[in-house]
Order: structure tokens, then C-alpha cells, then sequence
């Protein structure tokens, strides 16, 4: 419980401080242009090569971008081109490597000027903020490993708030619903399950990744669950979608082709579901924060002063709800997971 | 005839929203009924309302996903 106040407070400390970032887009050179958030929303939302962090206007008035530089990884026709992307100058250089000119287009993207496709296996901040968070969760749950095993009985520290909730994963979620073979599958789901509560809530640090909300991310997520169900089939599941028990004759020519599909869909559902969620969260949580952003346009400063507090709450009481949401969605996952892992391995009764 | 399809994208999150609120909100309904009949196996009701509410939202979240897309 104390854990779980002393984020709060830290979100809450952190949400109020982000408030005064420099999402600061209105442009002094021409007035007329009503602010539109959805540019400053999609970049908080989607992958770069840099991981930005604010932009500051100096007193002459030209924009300093604060970001980190990642380094770019690219594949072009046999050959293998390394180099950190502060190269890009955040989109105003092009990079000359050989005869291959590489330049962001205006997604962020790289491409290679003369159209040839470029195989980009780069660190991006997505892939960044994975690995920080694999290595935080081999951190917490090796420190919880080691305190188990030393302290026979009552448990202490990190120990006693992850232990419950390993045990909780372990038996309501996978044993229940695989039933007896079911230690086999719990290194992959227990890790599905922590791989993503962690990623849902480091995405909710201000300045951090929306990993989780990256459809790649969950696609690929998805497709190791389908990959899991597939192999451990056995006969009674794919029996019971191609011969489907109990069901008439006539309607097998129904009932198989929706089975079929129904082995692709559930995945497929998997993947959007968890995309959609914290993606829709990152999304709600920037729009209300743009709304300051929005009033400063129309109403002048005074004006966005005086919806800040308003907007801060709102922000305010959507991460609290969006903290759900990442417990929500993780156990939601791994539960889905386990129960289709589950119908694979059924024995016959 | 010049159409702005951001606003059709706009009605359409919004009616998948009403169908995700419609559902949810049965769901919770009916488990808040059943475990006011049978307090003793409220844990379990709980857990199936959070699986049926996630399903619901996951079709309600394809309209999004959509609508996003456009």
C-alpha cells in the first residue's frame, strides 16, 4: 500500500511538473496559426531515433531541441551502416555513407534518397526503454529470487509485495485455467505478465516510451502466444476445430471455417486490445494536458493559467485510473493467454 | 464535393465508445446484482465481470483503431 501511495505522489509530483514543459508549439513568427495538439501527441506517441525530451526557445527565439541521440542501425543492400543519429541534426541533415544518402522523412522515418529499402535494425527509443525495463525487472525479481530462498518464512521488503503478486499470476491465473501440465508454461506467461505491467507503467512517466502501445510491440507479443498455443496443441484441439463435438453435420461447413478463423482472431484480438488500451491512455492524458497548450492560443496566457489546475487534475485522476489500466491489461493478457493455452492442452474427459 | 473524413472518424469512436459504455456498464450491472445474492462468491464473479468487461472493450477498441486509422 505504501508503495503504491508513494507513486501516486510521485506521479502526481511529476504530472504537475510536466505541466510546465515546453511542449510549446505556438510560434511567435506567425500568429494566425491556431495550435494543433495532434502533431505534439502523435511524436509523445510513436517510436523515434531520439529520445526527446523538451524543446527551449533561447532569446533570440530559435528552437534548442533537448534530446539523447540513439544510434541508427541500418541494412542497404549488403551493407551494414552504424551511426548515432544525432547526424540528422533532428531532421534538417542527411546522412552520406558510401553512395547511400539516408534523411528522415516526416513520420520519422528513415529513407534512403534514391528509394532503395533500407532494413533499419536501429536503438530506437522504444528498443531503449525495453531494454531499461528488462533490466529492471531482472533486478526486482532476481532481489525477490534470492530473498526467497534465504528467508525461510517470513518474507521482507521487495520480497513481500512481488511474491504475492508471482503467487496470485501462478495460481489464479495460469494454474486454474491450464491445469496440470501447467509449470511448463509458467516461465513464458509469468513473463509476459510482468513484461508487460512494467512497460504499461514506466509508460506512464512523463518523457518516457509508449512501448506497450506500440503495435509492433504487442503484435509480436500476440504472435509468441499463437506460436505457444499452436505447438502444444494437441489432438482434442484440433479435433474440436475440425470436428467440432456435438455439432450436426450441416453445419460444419459453417463451423469449421469460423474455428479456422477463430484460431487467428483470438490473437489478433490479444494484440489490439492492449495496443488500443495504453495507447488510448497516452492519448487522453496528452490531450488534456494539450488543453492548456489550446487555452493559451484562444484565451491568452491568463487563460491557460486558469485551466492548468483544472487540467492538471483531469491529468491527474486519468494516470490514476491509467495505473489500473496497466494492472488491468497485463492480467487481462496473460489470463487470455493462459486460457488458450489452456483449451490447446485439454485432456480428453 | 470536399469532405472532411476526420469528423465521420470522430462519430464513429464516439458510437463504439456508447457501445463499449452500454456493455460494460450491463456487465458490472448484472455482476453487482449477483454477488449482492451471493456474497460468498463474490471473488469469483469479480474476476469473470473483469474478463467479460476486457472482451467487450477489446471489440469496442477495434472501432478505435479504425476511427485512429482514419
Amino acid at each position: 500500500m505504501l508503495v503504491l501511495k508513494t507513486k501516486a505522489v510521485f506521479i502526481f509530483i511529476m504530472i504537475s511538473l510536466a505541466s510546465f514543459a515546453s511542449e510549446n508549439q505556438s510560434n511567435t513568427e506567425e500568429e494566425k496559426k491556431a495550435y494543433d495538439p495532434v502533431p505534439g501527441v502523435m511524436e509523445h506517441i510513436a517510436d523515434a531515433h531520439e529520445w526527446h525530451f523538451l524543446d527551449y526557445k533561447d532569446k533570440a527565439g530559435h528552437n534548442h531541441p533537448v534530446s539523447i541521440p540513439l544510434p541508427v542501425i541500418l541494412y542497404t543492400n549488403g551493407h551494414l551502416d552504424f551511426f548515432m543519429s544525432s547526424a540528422f541534426n533532428h531532421g534538417h541533415s542527411t546522412v552520406k555513407k558510401g553512395d547511400r544518402l539516408y534523411g528522415l522523412d516526416e513520420h520519422g522515418h528513415i529513407v534512403e534518397k534514391s528509394g532503395i529499402s533500407v532494413v533499419d535494425f536501429s536503438i530506437t527509443k522504444n528498443v531503449t526503454s525495453m531494454i531499461l525495463s528488462v533490466i529492471i525487472l531482472f533486478i526486482l525479481l532476481r532481489i525477490t529470487a534470492k530473498a526467497y530462498r534465504k528467508n525461510n518464512g517470513v518474507p521482507k521488503g521487495l520480497q513481500s509485495f512481488l511474491e504475492p503478486l508471482i503467487l496470485f499470476v501462478k495460481d489464479d491465473i495460469i494454474k486454474q485455467n491450464i491445469g496440470k501440465k501447467y509449470t511448463k508454461y509458467l516461465p513464458f506467461l509469468l513473463t509476459v505478465f510482468f513484461f508487460i505491467l512494467i512497460n504499461n507503467l514506466m509508460g506512464l512517466i512523463p518523457g518516457s516510451a509508449n512501448v506497450t502501445g506500440n503495435i509492433a510491440v504487442t503484435l509480436v507479443l500476440s504472435v509468441i502466444t499463437f506460436v505457444v498455443t499452436t505447438i502444444s496443441g494437441n489432438k482434442n484441439y484440433w479435433g474440436h476445430i475440425f470436428r467440432p463435438p456435438g455439432v450436426p453435420v450441416i453445419l460444419l461447413p459453417i463451423m469449421i471455417p469460423i474455428e479456422f478463423l477463430g484460431i487467428f482472431t483470438k490473437p489478433f484480438a490479444l494484440m489490439i486490445r492492449l495496443f488500443a488500451n495504453i495507447s488510448a491512455g497516452h492519448i487522453i492524458i496528452l490531450s488534456l494536458i494539450s488543453l492548456i497548450f489550446i487555452a493559451q492560443d484562444s484565451l491568452g496566457n491568463g487563460g491557460a493559467w486558469g485551466v492548468a489546475p483544472v487540467s492538471v487534475l483531469f491529468v491527474l485522476f486519468i494516470s490514476l485510473i491509467e495505473i489500473l489500466v496497466a494492472f488491468l491489461q497485463a492480467y487481462i493478457f496473460t489470463l487470455l493467454s493462459a486460457v488458450f493455452i489452456g483449451m490447446a492442452v485439454v485432456e480428453e474427459h | 464535393m470536399e469532405m472532411d473524413f476526420g469528423a465521420f472518424a470522430a462519430i464513429g469512436a464516439g458510437l463504439s465508445a456508447i457501445g463499449a459504455g452500454i456493455g460494460i456498464g450491463m456487465i458490472g450491472g448484472k455482476a453487482l446484482e449477483a454477488m449482492a445474492r451471493q456474497p460468498e462468491h463474490s471473488g469469483m464473479i469479480q474476476t469473470n465481470m473483469f474478463i467479460t468487461a476486457a472482451l467487450v472493450e477489446g471489440v469496442a477498441l477495434f472501432g478505435v483503431v479504425v476511427a485512429l486509422l482514419k
